[in-house]
């Protein structure tokens, strides 16, 4: 498996290179990518240390408005802004996840989606996001201060290497030592516990890392879109982020980066056909995914390949 | 008039009574996913969008067939819970034995169904429910003039919280119920249907919060979006009183609806986070909730 990982990543650069010669729009693209990083983030603590947190929003929404009001107000430049974003995220990862792992299982979902709720409050209430109007017109700027990120297609190549690097780290941590132990946590927390290992510092550390690469997600989004709302606070993007993973497949490094495309492709498609009934349609793939789908596209066809694997 | 605290008397009482509505709001909410929880191990998601379902049932009951505030606040609780009952047997029942997340992803996904459903058909605004004749008008308590439907909903779910506690803690029923969450396999064979039994459980609690949308309907607009903000504000409650006792359950509901009419008196930004900031301190300070068993 370990000798697999740089192929992965060298397949996903050059699909990523060649998707916009394939005809994709790069808006489309970037928020995929944007989107599957999210996942990616989020899939560390629910498919490898098996921790639901059911607020990712939080994070992922807060570096969005550090990022914007940096760039748009102070003049920063779009990468100070994304690091900034991302630094604020992982330490309000620190205080929630601190908080959150206080408590086991059902009662650790709750707790993170209360306090992101109470996040959510917050933006509502300060005037720097704007509240109901969000925050507008932030510019996209200039990378490092000369790359000049107006055109789709550059901005394009730079958020697939932000992806690539953010993926990378993952799996590099998936498959490290400490990756190690936090299977083991999914799998037995109490045994991992009783081999002396310090379990809450492992799982604080993770919930951070994935509060962190959210936040690159979601400042990487802003400057990409150029504006940022209370949409990427609220408990529906929380949701939207688990049914991604969940369709993709928890647990599979692939699998959110999968998941995350698909439902964004519905999104697109089905904005402006449907009106409502887009919530009605993202509540029915999660009842189907929770009943029919559990192990996700990329867990269901890495299941299938697996005897054949072991044949051979 | 006298003042507390620089606040007028009344509005101070007013702030305080409202805060014990949405208290007893919170408190029969959080009991029914304390009972759910009990036997099933599972968070009913659902459960803010069932309240919804129940305020628009006894709306729509009103509205298109005539059926009065009496009838609704009886026969709503029995639709949902048929409803949840159907649920459970359906699609819960699938999810037994797996991880218990899973159940919370369910039911997720079922209250956006709900709430997604009517969001097409009556989009976001609120529906006016009228109060029924006799619990117009206010009470006087001698000290304050209280609305009196108000008055009622808090008696109402003390009422239903309270026979809630007698069945589950003083009967044999109860008994029953109490000897199956520790150990539902020992109770099966004692020929016990437990099944039934969950079914019977997912069905009451589900009721209940079509008990609470019935309630809250004339007391709020009818909206679709009812539920959704109300569930994660009752999630933090249950965080806060752990979901081991009834009787903590709903003290803990009530005493939160008044600290969050205080911070609306003192600080009205802080009435919609109070709650939150609440649950965090009994996290650092008692992880298991004030009434609760570490599992």
């Amino acid at each position: 498996m370990k000798n697999r990982m740089p192929i992965v990543l060298l397949v996903l650069a050059v699909l990523g290179c060649l998707a916009p010669l394939a005809g994709l729009y790069p808006v489309f693209l970037m928020k995929g990518l944007c989107f599957a990083l999210f996942a990616c983030a989020f899939n560390l603590l629910i498919g490898y240390t098996g921790l639901l947190s059911f607020g990712h929003a939080a994070f992922f929404g807060t570096a969005g408005y550090v990022a914007g009001h940096f760039v748009k107000v102070w003049g920063w430049s779009p990468e100070l802004g994304i690091i900034l974003g991302a630094a604020t995220s992982a330490g309000l990862g620190w205080l929630i996840g601190g908080l959150a792992i206080r408590r086991q299982g059902i009662y650790f979902a709750m707790i993170t989606l209360a306090l992101s709720q109470m996040l959510y409050f917050v933006c509502l209430q300060v005037p720097v996001t704007g509240a109901e109007d969000g925050m507008q017109g932030i510019p996209r700027g200039h990378l490092f201060g000369f790359i000049d990120l107006s055109s789709d297609l550059t901005l394009y190549y730079v958020v697939l290497a932000i992806f690539l690097a953010g993926y990378g780290l993952l799996q590099r941590v998936v498959n490290s030592p400490f990756g190690q132990v936090l299977k083991a946590i999914r799998e037995n927390e109490s045994r991992v516990l009783s081999l002396g290992y310090d379990v809450d510092r492992h799982k604080l550390l993770a919930f951070v890392l994935s509060a962190g690469l959210a936040g690159v997600a979601g400042a990487t989004k802003t400057i990409v879109l150029g504006f940022e709302t209370l949409t990427d606070v609220s408990w529906e993007m929380s949701g939207e982020v688990v049914l991604m993973t969940l369709v993709g497949g928890m647990g599979t490094l692939l699998g959110p980066v999968v998941g995350a495309f698909v439902i964004v492709s519905l999104q697109n498609y089905l904005a402006d056909k449907v009106g409502a009934w887009v919530q009605v349609i993202i509540g029915s793939a999660f009842v189907l995914c929770v009943l029919a789908l559990r192990k996700g596209i990329v867990g269901t066809i890495a299941a299938r390949l697996q005897p054949k694997a072991i044949n051979a | 008039m006298t003042d507390i605290f620089g606040i007028p008397l009344q509005a101070f009482l007013g702030q305080l009574a409202l805060g014990l509505v949405n208290g007893s709001f919170y408190a029969v909410l959080s009991l029914g996913l304390a009972v759910i929880f009990g036997l099933l191990n599972l968070i009913n998601f659902a459960h803010g969008a069932i309240y919804m379902l129940g305020a628009f049932l006894a709306w729509m009951g009103l509205t298109w067939l005539g059926v009065n505030y009496w009838w609704s606040l009886l026969l709503v609780p029995l639709v949902t819970a048929g409803a949840g009952m159907i649920l459970e047997r359906s699609l819960l029942r699938r999810l037994y034995g797996l991880d218990p997340l899973y159940g919370l992803l369910l039911t997720f996904g079922l209250a956006l169904i709900i709430e997604g459903l009517f969001r097409q058909m009556f989009g976001v605004s609120g529906q006016p429910y009228p109060v029924p004749d006799a619990l117009r008008g206010a009470t006087n308590l001698g000290f304050m003039l209280l609305p009196t439907y108000r008055l009622w909903v808090v008696a109402a779910s003390l009422v239903v919280c309270a026979s809630t506690w007698f069945v589950i803690e003083r009967t044999s029923l109860g008994a029953l119920l109490r000897a199956a969450t520790e150990n539902p396999k020992l109770v099966q064979a004692f020929g016990v249907n437990v099944p039934l039994m969950i079914m019977l459980t997912f069905g009451f609690g589900v009721g209940l919060a079509g008990f609470a949308g019935v309630l809250a309907a004339p007391a709020t607009q009818v909206s679709p979006l009812m539920g959704s903000h109300l569930i994660i504000t009752v999630f933090a409650v249950v965080v806060i009183g752990g979901m081991g006792s009834i009787l903590g359950s709903v003290l803990t509901g009530l005493g939160l609806g008044l600290v969050e009419g205080l911070a609306k008196v003192f600080y009205a930004p802080a009435s919609s986070t109070v709650v939150f900031v609440i649950m965090a301190l009994v996290l650092i300070v008692r992880p298991a909730g004030l009434f609760g068993r570490d599992k």
